[in-house]
């Protein structure tokens, strides 16, 4: 635990790149199984202890402590893990044996509700004060050290010498401790072979497209396709197991058993899940809303908001990996491939020709159907990459003022709305690439519906990470958050705002539950369009 | 005697009425009695200074040999008698020559603790427990989320980050009196024997401290010629806070910015700085340490100044022990 915690301490004040992956690589090498797995899942966010609460963590103290002698502490501090891990009375403080990562984890992950508090306090009685950080940060599921999982993922190809695509691909297969992917990157055991048929394959994306970018392409390059406003999946079958996935790799066929009964093929596609009829009518993304996230679809959900697949691209037909091969290749194998299903759950999506970016750039700002939000320029040569390599893929919205930001505040609203969290403060991604943190863009109150309200309001609640007034911080990294698209009419420049830009009118377009907040917007994309 | 008889504040410091002095004045005046060189607590220009002999050689290597116009030095635990009333100097355990001062006076005895610390300390003298009536106490780390680790593991966690890092300078701010040494004789005593580079401002007093038997080491300057980068990579180089803002400290080699202080406890506070490596080593006591010698001083009274007052004098109350704060001006809460 000792080892760990100061990682976590050394991670937190190291701004370079460079030396955030040496720390993590040195601790991979230094640290024993399962440890050095469970730091790793921690670092990505992938270890969850739900039986612990901050409401749990004020009772410990308020038992311990004279309220307000921690009052003037937290005051002082502004963080409660951190208030904590510091003024915990305890005799030894670090003395004695030491806890290890190991034992922590699974003494918390297997603790029921009413036990918690119990457990907690042995285990903050038995360790010193940057362990016990850890340890409630860990619990608190907020440890924002500024390591993304790609980071991370590229420590691990540090350490063990090989490409960081070769560990992406073999992610989803994998689970913590890691103990089968760290031998083999020590070379003491082959490669891991995931187990479970039909993986994920990581996905590749796309980067906006600048105002001015496309000025250095040319149009021949690329091709371009309507961006429907759907959510991205993945449909994977293999040897009769049969997936639908988000991109982040969330298996969701239980919530489309419809869609599922027509993958009846052998192969890997990549597309948009939309509502309605690929011949007819597609429907709003509010309409997909009905689908998503439900334990249990009943036949009259099924028949009202029926869906298929916007088909866009194939990464592996029966045995063969089509991944090397350029899209224009790909494509050609995505239109033999689909013309074997089911038309009423897939088509392709169709191309949009064009001669020049002045004539694609009046079609984008002009698309035929009202659930198009732009469109998607492809170079014609791309091999299918994981990650989000610049240069192959853009995506060009139609609105140049939407931007999805991650909520960051809440504050109750006034009148009828005072019972609930209705004001919203919001931020985008800046810094590092692989040490992003967010930074506030605006502020904004929601203008939907009652039951939408109460949503957000319960999110609110069950994510609030620290309180000042009537103002809620809310739990918000690189894995949990609540992703808002934001509308506004302009930009101005700030030196009032830490971000340095300020939205005239912002308002919250809509709530996209469904994405993940690592693929919140940057600062960098609010930058351009100052300069536009 | 009441205790503001004997001892009160005015805006020139704390007062003693029957001895007709005053302890750590902030403005020259007639008769000072000073208990440790820090600059917040020694100044320039008072006509006559009572202190211990080494807080005398620091005010004269800080301030010149003039920096009052006459000076006694005062022995351990031996009386000193002004007027109706009789001082006596105790090790503070803050820096070397740092001194409590006992005044007493008619039956009442008070000490004035100046700055102190508990801890183990191999740069100075120990401090010693002076029962008392009353008891000054300095609160600067006087809030419960002060609780400095074992100084040992900090520099251990230095030397860790020294071999990890074998290419970077690792530059350690600590102020000049005091932490400076404390910190190369802590690495020193941790078996680290290369030469250790110092800033300009640490020189004189850490050849003062070599003279007083406090045995630093090879002590080198790191002063850099240009273009040379490389020379300092691998290297401790321990600088004043201030120098490491200066154009100086942007020429060595990819540089770890770690600072010595018991501010670095809270991490915002080291994220605020810049501070890569927070390390937390401390000239003051800590919450536990500053209960404790509250606990064991048996001082029916506890005056609290030079810092967060509040929470001491709330931790008094709930030991039902009196307690006030006692406001000084010029004391600097930030610096250590
Ligand atoms: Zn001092
Ligand atoms: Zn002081």
């Amino acid at each position: 635990m000792r080892a760990f915690a100061e990682l976590l301490d050394r991670l937190v004040l190291t701004p370079s790149r460079n030396r955030k992956l040496q720390l993590m690589v040195d601790y991979f090498r230094a640290a024993p199984d399962p440890d050095r797995g469970l730091a790793l899942a921690a670092l990505i966010g992938d270890l969850d202890f739900p039986a612990v609460k901050p409401a749990l963590l004020r009772a410990l103290m308020s038992e311990r402590m004279d309220p307000v002698l921690f009052g003037y502490s937290y005051d002082y501090v502004g963080d409660l893990a951190e208030t904590i891990s510091l003024v915990w009375p305890t005799g030894d403080d670090g003395a004695g044996t030491e806890l290890r990562l190991a034992d922590v984890a699974a003494r918390l992950m297997a603790v029921s509700r009413s036990d918690a508090g119990k457990v907690l306090t042995d285990l903050l009685d038995h360790s010193a004060a940057s362990e016990r950080f850890a340890i409630l940060k860990l619990v608190t599921g907020t440890l924002r050290i500024g390591v993304s999982a790609r980071l991370a993922k590229q420590a691990l190809a540090d350490f063990g010498s090989k490409p960081v695509n070769e560990i992406e691909e073999l992610w989803h297969g994998l689970h913590a401790p890691y103990a089968d992917l760290f031998a083999w990157l020590e070379g003491t055991a082959d490669k891991p072979v995931p187990q479970a048929q039909a993986l994920f394959r990581p996905v590749m994306l796309s980067t906006p497209m600048g105002d001015t970018d496309h000025t250095k392409l040319e149009p021949s390059d690329y091709a371009a396709e309507w961006k429907w406003d759907g959510i991205r999946v993945q449909v994977v079958a293999n040897n009769g197991t049969y997936r639908m996935y988000s991109r982040t790799g969330d298996d969701i066929s239980g919530s489309f058993p419809d869609l599922m009964q027509a993958v009846t093929f052998d192969g890997v596609i990549d597309g948009e899940l939309l509502v309605g009829d690929p011949q007819g009518r597609t429907a709003t993304f509010s309409d997909l809303q009905q689908r998503l996230n439900r334990k249990s679809v009943s036949p009259k959900v099924q028949a009202e908001f029926p869906v298929f697949v916007r088909v866009y691209d194939i990464l592996q037909r029966g045995e063969e990996d089509l991944r090397g091969l350029t899209f224009v290749e790909r494509r050609k194998h995505l239109k033999a491939f689909v013309s074997t299903l089911d038309p009423a759950r897939f088509d392709v999506s169709r191309f949009v020709s064009f001669d020049s970016w002045a004539q694609l750039d009046e079609m984008r700002k002009h698309p035929p159907h009202p659930i198009i939000e732009g469109v998607m320029v492809k170079r014609w040569d791309s091999t299918y990459v994981p990650g989000r390599p610049k240069g192959p893929w853009f995506k060009w919205k139609r609105d140049p003022y939407t931007v999805d930001a991650v909520l960051m505040y809440a504050q109750r609203g006034h009148g009828k709305r005072s019972s609930f969290y209705s004001d919203y403060t919001f931020g985008v991604w800046s810094g590092p690439e692989d040490a992003p943190e967010l930074v506030p863009v605006g502020k904004a109150y929601f203008g939907f519906t009652d039951e939408e309200l109460k949503q957000i309001d319960k999110f609110v609640r069950d994510n609030t990470i620290d309180r000042f007034g009537p103002v809620r911080s809310v739990r918000a990294d690189r894995t949990t958050g609540l992703v808002f698209e934001v509308a506004f009419e302009g930009l101005n420049r700030s030196t009032r705002h830490k971000s340095g830009v300020a939205m005239r009118f912002p308002r919250i377009n809509r709530l996209r539950w469904d994405k993940p907040t690592a693929e919140a917007d940057r600062i960098e994309t609010l930058q351009s369009m100052l300069d536009a | 005697m009441r205790g503001q008889d004997l001892l009160h504040p005015r805006p020139e410091g704390l007062y003693c009425p029957p001895g007709d002095f005053f302890i750590d004045p902030v403005r020259p005046v007639a008769r000072a009695l000073i208990t440790h060189g820090h600059a917040d607590h020694a100044r320039p220009g008072n006509t006559a200074v009572l202190a211990t002999q080494q807080t005398l050689d620091i005010m004269a290597i800080r301030y010149g040999a003039t920096f009052a116009q006459s000076s006694q030095a005062a022995e351990w635990g031996k009386p000193i008698s002004f007027g109706d009333c009789t001082v006596t100097f105790h090790p503070a355990g803050h820096v070397l020559g740092s001194a409590q001062i006992a005044v007493e006076c008619g039956g009442l005895r008070i000490v004035a603790s100046g700055d102190y610390k508990r801890r183990h300390d191999p740069s100075c003298q120990a401090f010693e427990l002076v029962p008392c009536d009353i008891f000054i106490t300095e609160a600067t780390f006087g809030l419960p989320v002060f609780r400095h680790p074992d100084s040992k593991a900090e520099v251990a966690k230095l030397l860790r980050s020294v071999s990890q890092f074998p290419d970077r300078t690792h530059m350690v701010g600590a102020y000049a009196l005091g932490k400076a040494q404390r910190v190369i004789k802590e690495l020193r005593d941790a078996g680290y024997d290369r030469p250790i580079f110092i800033h300009g401002a640490l020189q004189k007093l850490c050849d003062y401290y070599q003279t007083q038997g406090i045995d630093l080491g090879e002590l080198k300057p790191a002063t850099l010629e240009k273009g040379a980068k490389t020379d300092f990579a691998g290297a401790i180089v321990v600088g004043t806070p201030s120098s490491f803002a200066d154009r100086w400290a942007r020429r060595f080699a990819d540089p770890v910015a770690a600072f010595a202080s018991g501010w670095m406890q809270v991490r915002q506070r080291a994220r605020q700085r810049g501070v890569e490596l927070p390390l937390i080593i401390s000239d003051h006591c800590d919450w536990d340490e500053l209960c404790d010698t509250i606990d064991e001083v048996g001082a029916g009274e506890i005056w609290v100044t030079h810092g967060r007052e509040e929470a001491l004098v709330r931790y008094c109350e709930l030991k039902q022990l009196r307690a006030q704060p006692l406001h000084l001006v010029g004391y600097e809460d930030e610096s250590e």
